[in-house]
């Protein structure tokens, strides 16, 4: 999927084709799928609370 | 809570509109005039004078000074009181505040902030604007709607669909999906939808003259607060960048936004559109100059309203966020950070 931007302290959240929900990708690689943006935006400024929980795939 | 970011550079002026002419703008709620030396420097100055706070907007140039039209208090270029009419002695206190500017890209950068903060190498880059394989159609309309309407407008292409149909909107840009990135440290926010295979909107349709359906790529690149960048790429389907990034086969237009505020419920809305193709067409010019304008005033219009609703309700309203407002979101959070990091009592970036 596309990166553009390269600095150390980077969030992506990935639309997931054909679907609803939004997935989210801390910059420790750790990820969480939500259908809210707001949801999923606390769970990543978060980071690191809640991010050892869900190991990345 | 603090409105403004004002420890940060924002588009005062196209550098075309200084000149021997006595210009006034307010930005972030401070009235100032600017003008051209002799020799060609941009200065800007607080637009009232000292003495009973006439505009020296309102003034005359004489050399490098304005004499206040009022009562003839002359300022230097520094914003120093060089005469007072009447006496000799000039009182301490006889100056008005100046700010510094950067010319780049076309732009009169202006920094309203802590004068010793403003680092003239942190003014972002719209570097097609200037550069002479682009040719560039640019304006600025009025906008009065707080700024954040605009940021939030420009966040999310999704409603070119509905608001803008028939000009630079089409079914795909509403259901492709998104890519957004966020770069905390640099404070830069990245939002990428690249169709595939997508109708080809007039805009894009009588400029480049490509008949049938296109590849399509809108990659917004925002530098909160007041640039906004959004690199467009149309090719006929299924043509792509080689793999050494060169891309000779498509049509490049970088669609630049500076948008700074006037006032805490009014915006400077800069536009800008540079091509890489068709550059000495001026039909072509003519045509992208009338349609972005259009465009644009689309926007101010639904924003206008927007913003009187929004004056009309009490604080707090509610509203509903969806998928396509993930970047929006992140932009609001730059904006307040940026604000309140710009408030008195600030120490640190949180």
């Amino acid at each position: 999927m596309t990166a553009m931007l390269r600095g150390n302290t980077v969030f992506r959240i990935h639309w997931v084709l054909n679907t609803d929900r939004l997935l989210g990708v801390c910059h420790c690689g750790a990820e969480h799928e939500s259908q809210d943006p707001v949801e999923l935006w606390d769970w990543l400024l978060a980071h690191p609370e809640g991010h050892e929980e869900e190991p990345a795939r | 809570m603090p409105t403004f970011a004002r420890n940060q550079w924002y588009v005062a002026a196209y550098s075309r509109e200084l000149g021997r002419e006595l210009f006034p703008r307010t930005i972030l709620g401070e009235p100032i005039v600017f003008y051209r030396t002799e020799s060609g420097d941009a200065v800007a100055l607080a637009d009232r004078c000292v003495h009973r706070r006439y505009p020296l907007s309102e003034s005359r140039l004489e050399g490098d000074t304005i004499v206040c039209g009022y009562h003839g208090f002359t300022y230097d270029r520094a914003g120093s009181c060089v005469f007072v009419p009447g006496q000799s002695r000039i009182p301490r206190t006889a100056r008005v505040a100046s700010y510094p500017l950067v010319e780049q890209d076309s732009f009169v950068w202006v920094w309203i902030g802590d004068r010793d903060k403003a680092d003239p190498t942190l003014v972002p880059r719209a570097p097609w604007l200037a550069d002479p394989a682009y040719t560039t159609v640019s304006g600025m309309e009025p906008l009065r709607a707080r700024y954040e309407l605009l940021v939030d407008n420009l966040m999310d292409l999704s409603h070119e669909t509905y608001l803008h149909g028939g000009y630079i909107g089409t079914p795909e840009v509403a259901n492709t999906p998104i890519t957004t990135e966020v770069d905390e440290e640099n404070e830069i926010i990245y939002v990428s939808r690249h169709m595939a295979d997508a109708e080809c909107p007039s805009f894009y349709a009588r400029s480049t003259g490509i008949e049938g359906r296109i590849t399509r790529w809108q990659d917004i690149e925002y530098h909160p607060p007041c640039l906004y960048l959004l690199h467009s790429r149309i090719a006929p389907v299924g043509v792509l960048p080689n793999d050494d990034g060169t891309d000779p086969d498509a049509f490049h237009v970088e669609v630049v936004y500076a948008i700074t505020p006037e006032t805490e419920h009014s915006t400077h809305d800069f536009w800008a559109v540079a091509r890489d193709f068709a550059l000495d067409d001026q039909e072509v010019s003519d045509f992208l100059a009338e349609s972005n304008r259009t465009v644009v005033l689309q926007d101010v219009r639904a924003l206008d309203v927007l913003e009187q609703v929004i004056q009309s309700e009490p604080d707090g309203y509610q509203e509903l966020s969806i998928n396509i407002d993930t970047g929006g979101l992140a932009a609001r959070r730059f904006l307040r950070r940026m604000a309140e990091r710009a408030a008195p009592g600030a120490l640190v970036r949180s």
